[in-house]
């Protein structure tokens, strides 16, 4: 087929024309490409790095080391341990089921428990590590860690944990941490970023849930570099955090490891306080726990068998523990009579065995009554009906304001858990409470720490240390933070006659040094130890008039729950207190009986700082002392003193 | 065009048509593919063998059949125009019956060895078949409606097999590479007005039938659209390929983040980074630089095919240059346009530099046909 050459022209000029046209249509297109890369490359670059760096770049926080817990002398009482754990990532794992059952060949794993690791794992997301085991030995993780190609997303990785190297010694004073939980993290209002860390332990209870915020330290940071699924690709700076602040107490971990072996499986508390400036030198309840099984996460078998003991073993009774002082209120009571002059030091009281008031027969604990009896002679027999004698006299609200000013009815700021008030009434706070006047009786049933009066062990001792030192010494817990002492201000002189004071410290001298003491059976023959305290027994039941006449019930024929509870106070030595002690057994019986020998045994390791030399005890009573040290199983005394740095 | 018009005495014979080869194109066709070795060896997280070494091979292979399709005469590639239209419709049937399924769509055909788009080979028969068809149509006819009809049936028979498949993106390409060459051909501009009309007739029909039974999209596509008006409305779905696609194109600033810097690319925040995303990568890596100097590149091609086709008397090639320099455009124009956010996201790979055997090939040997019309224009 032949065309004319002047078609092939034209047909070439359209060509051209139009080639030419479809060119510059390209060629605008190519513009609009140029100026929207410039546009975006170049006018908002700025926006799109910041976009691209958010995406790559995030802020993952170091947790910091919590601050370790010394005793006064340095030994460590609170650590923080190597946790090894195994982690598997999901979306690097593929199969997990098979990864598992290869991982189980290395460390022991039930049926049971990677089932449900396997149900688990499924429900989570797919780039979180799961922990599949904490705790694995280190023989596990380096195997692990040698079998890794084996294992794709399976990581062994160590963390800190907090570890109390003393166990359940300082189990209710240091409390325990645990896993922060949603509760907690609906309590605080601002939470720190670092409670949001899987299994990031905070304080739960005691000293590591008062002093949370010094303990906890401050949390670095690292940023990494993520990629699109979140997996870490490198790190790209690193600010380390601060470590908790290191805490010292200003309890001795060696007298405190021999209160609690004292106290043993009692229902039973104990405070010992120097006198001299506060300091608690033990706070110890019985029976006690491992405080190592919350931080490990306690199996509810465990922690049923503790919530259910009748023992009460995770209630700390040293500072919870309310008690109707007994005979230990006397002190109070005398010295309040005295200040209002309405008895003198050496005036006599007939105590005939019982006081009649308003048509009731208030009883003296010895039916048959003292006779005459003064002050002295009061507090070293436990006359109860010289109390309801002068208490009629000077009236509640004197009693009870000597109360408050001795230590009692307040709140004493220890950073421990649920601290008690106590009670100290007055005539006003019953008719607020109960909206009924107060009577007489009640001022009777208070003079001897009975009826409305509540104490705590921790009360009780420092009523003792103020009457022993005359000061007005608050009790204290922490004696250092990180290595800086921090200084406990000096106590002001109690505003007391020190004669009215003298006559107390000399009736407690005689409860425990005249023949006719209450606890005379537990003396410190050891002359300048000699100790001076007061006996206790409260009655937790109402003994009816018909039991009195056919005679009261023995302790030991009662259930246990219905016995009295044993308190002793006492400081030592006599003439220079040092140390005052303060001591309830529940339910334990006669406080001469049972609690005066258990504060005698603390005082004594407390003055000698380890056991003390048989001859310290009355010679009658050594062989039976050294056989019951014989099954005493306490801390190593020649342990190797503790590294000088209170940093580790 | 007789082959008497071609002036053969004075045409080029034997091994000498090499010296007549349009060598700068070469240049430019190798200088893309570096650029693409480069980026492929890049989103390999520096590492040869994963894609930058295939696609080396394939380049090398494209090449050599780009000088043997540019030794053999024009007009017997002309004479096959219609045989190779014919053979990519067979096989694009044989991919609606027995082809692979990849991505939710069927595009694969496995010959033997071969792994094949024939919707890829369609492309450029297409334009050699509209090319031959304008060379032989009267030029007084052009416009006429039925001489208008031919070609569009010619385009929309490929057209609505590839629709099936289903794939839009090729689809377009098809209908808007074909219609570039009608519009080279001369066809009148009246039909193009009344297309445009038409389209935007269609594209509210179809924005209409959204969730009625007569729906003319699938939700796939109606998303994409969505997606496409405001990828922030979605950008962890279906529109965090855009998003990040954006955000690393424009991250990388005036000179980039340095090669194998990129966060994006390098921290797989980027989808299909070594295909239909591989701009954003380069964009981000070498900067507006970087993407400015590809897009350069391209230009320049388009300039040295429309200049070929200007200067060549012979119709059936100045047409088939123009043509497959228009699918040439359209693939990297589409491409640039849809992750930096100008169009919608379709998958069109950018040419030479997006992984991939065939399309590179095919292109290869399409610019192969360049050069024999280059080679063997009337002189």
């Amino acid at each position: 087929m032949r065309r004319s050459p002047r078609d092939s022209a034209e047909s070439a000029r359209k060509i051209g024309r139009r080639g030419l046209l479809l060119g510059t249509l390209q060629v605008g297109a190519v513009a609009v490409l140029a100026l929207r890369m410039r546009s975006m490359q170049l006018a908002h670059a700025d926006e799109y790095r910041l976009l691209s760096e958010g995406n790559s770049i995030k802020i993952r926080l170091l947790p910091p080391a919590r601050g370790l817990i010394h005793d006064r002398n340095g030994y460590l009482l609170a650590g923080n341990e190597s946790n090894y754990r195994v982690t598997i990532t999901r979306e690097d794992a593929g199969d997990v089921a098979a990864v598992l059952n290869r991982l189980r060949r290395l460390i022991a794993l039930s049926d049971a428990e990677a089932e449900s690791i396997l149900s688990e794992i499924r429900r989570r997301s797919p780039i979180t590590p799961f922990t599949i085991a904490e705790r694995i030995s280190w023989e596990e993780f380096s195997r692990i860690a040698v079998n890794a190609p084996a294992l794709p997303g399976v990581t062994p990785e160590v963390g800190l944990s907090r570890f109390y190297p003393r166990g359940g010694d300082f189990a209710h004073v240091l409390g325990y941490v645990g896993p922060v939980s949603d509760f907690d993290l609906g309590r605080i209002e601002d939470p720190d970023p670092l409670l949001r860390i899987p299994r990031f332990q905070i304080g739960k209870v005691g000293i590591e849930a008062k002093m949370e915020q010094a303990l906890r330290g401050r949390a670095g940071s690292r940023r990494v570099e993520v990629n699109s699924a979140g997996r870490e690709m490198r790190e790209l700076s690193r600010q380390e955090g601060d470590p908790g602040d290191a805490l010292q107490l200003t309890i001795d971990y060696r007298l405190q490891n021999y209160v609690q072996a004292r106290l043993g499986e009692e229902s039973a508390s104990a405070v010992i306080i120097d006198v001299t400036n506060g300091d608690i030198m033990a706070i110890a309840s019985a029976p006690t726990f491992d405080p190592n099984l919350f931080v490990r996460g306690i199996s509810s078998a465990a922690y049923r068998g503790l919530n259910e003991n009748d023992h009460r073993p995770l209630a700390d009774k040293t500072v919870q523990g309310l008690y109707p002082p007994g005979s230990t209120y006397k002190m109070v009571t005398a010295l309040a009579a005295m200040e209002a002059g309405v008895i003198g030091p050496k005036e006599t009281i007939r105590c005939p065995g019982f006081v009649e008031v308003g048509g009731r027969k208030f009883h003296c604990w010895r039916p048959a009554g003292h006779g005459n009896v003064n002050l002295q002679q009061s507090l070293e027999q436990s006359c109860d009906v010289f109390y309801y004698e002068v208490s009629q006299r000077v009236g509640i609200d004197k009693i009870s304001d000597m109360a408050r000013r001795l230590g009692l009815g307040q709140r004493h700021d220890l950073p421990m858990s649920a601290v008690a008030e106590g009670l100290a009434p007055t005539q006003a706070w019953k008719k607020r409470r109960y909206g009924r006047d107060w009577v007489i009786g009640d001022t009777l049933n208070s003079a001897i720490g009975q009826g409305f009066v509540l104490a705590s062990p921790l009360h009780l001792a420092v009523m003792t240390a103020r009457i022993a030192s005359g000061r007005a010494v608050e009790p204290r817990l922490v004696r250092s933070s990180n290595g800086v002492e921090i200084p406990a201000p000096p106590a002001p002189v109690l505003e007391i006659d020190p004669v009215y004071l003298a006559a107390v410290r000399a009736g407690m001298d005689a409860v425990v040094n005249a023949p006719r003491g209450t606890a005379n059976g537990s003396r410190i023959v050891a002359a300048e130890m000699r100790m001076a305290g007061k006996t206790g027994t409260s009655q937790v039941r109402n003994i009816s008039a018909a039991e009195r006449e056919g005679g009261v019930t023995a302790n030991d024929d009662l259930p246990w729950r219905q016995r009295d509870h044993a308190l002793f106070v006492a400081f030592a030595p006599s003439e220079a207190p040092k140390y005052a002690v303060a001591l309830v057994v529940e339910h334990g019986g006669g406080g001469s009986a049972v609690a005066a020998p258990l504060a005698r045994d603390m005082l004594l390791f407390a003055l000698y700082g380890k056991l003390p030399p048989l001859s310290a005890y009355p010679e009658s009573q050594r062989t039976r002392i050294q056989n019951q040290r014989d099954q005493m199983i306490l801390v190593d005394p020649d342990e190797a003193p503790p590294p000088t740095s209170t940093r580790a | 065009m007789s082959l008497l018009d071609y002036g053969l005495r004075s045409a080029p014979t034997g091994i000498r048509k090499v010296l007549f080869i349009n060598w700068p194109l070469v240049v430019l066709l190798s200088a893309v593919a570096c650029v693409g070795f480069l980026m492929l060896y890049s989103v390999a997280g520096g590492r040869m063998e994963v894609w930058a070494e295939p696609q080396m091979k394939r380049f090398g292979a494209g090449m050599a059949g780009m000088f043997i399709i540019a030794m053999v005469p024009i007009w017997l590639w002309r004479n096959l125009s219609a045989l190779a239209y014919g053979f990519a419709l067979v096989l694009l049937i044989a991919v609606d019956l027995f082809g692979d399924v990849g991505m939710g769509a069927q595009r694969w055909l496995e010959l033997g060895p071969l792994r094949l788009q024939p919707s890829e080979v369609m492309k450029i028969a297409l334009v050699m078949a509209l090319a031959a068809y304008y060379d032989w149509l009267d030029i007084r006819r052009t416009s006429q409606l039925l001489w208008v009809a031919i070609p569009a049936v010619l385009i929309l028979v490929p057209t609505a097999l590839v629709l099936s498949q289903p794939d839009l993106g090729t689809a377009l390409m098809l209908v808007m590479g074909g219609g570039l060459v009608m519009f080279a051909a001369g066809v009148s501009l009246w039909y193009f007005g009344t297309l445009a009309a038409v389209g935007i007739a269609t594209v509210a029909a179809v924005l209409q039938s959204r969730g009625t039974s007569w729906q003319l999209l699938r939700d796939y596509q109606f998303r994409r659209i969505d997606v496409f008006l405001d990828p922030a409305s979605d950008p962890l779905g279906a529109g965090y390929n855009i998003t990040q696609a954006q955000i690393a194109l424009g991250s990388g600033g005036w000179a980039g983040r340095g090669f194998m810097q990129g966060t994006q690319s390098r921290l797989n925040f980027l989808p299909e980074k070594h295909t239909d995303f591989i701009f954003t990568t380069l964009a981000e890596e070498f900067g507006f630089v970087g993407g400015i100097s590809l897009l350069a590149l391209y230009a320049l091609v388009l300039a040295f095919c429309i200049h070929s086709a200007l200067s060549n008397k012979d119709r059936y090639a100045a047409l088939l240059t123009l043509g497959i320099g228009a699918t040439f455009f359209l693939y990297f124009a589409v491409n640039m346009g849809m992750v930096m956010g100008l169009l919608p996201v379709v998958g069109v790979p950018l040419p030479l530099v997006s992984y991939g055997g065939t399309a590179m090939m095919i292109l290869l040997m399409a610019f192969g046909l360049v050069q024999s019309a280059h080679v063997h224009r009337p002189r």
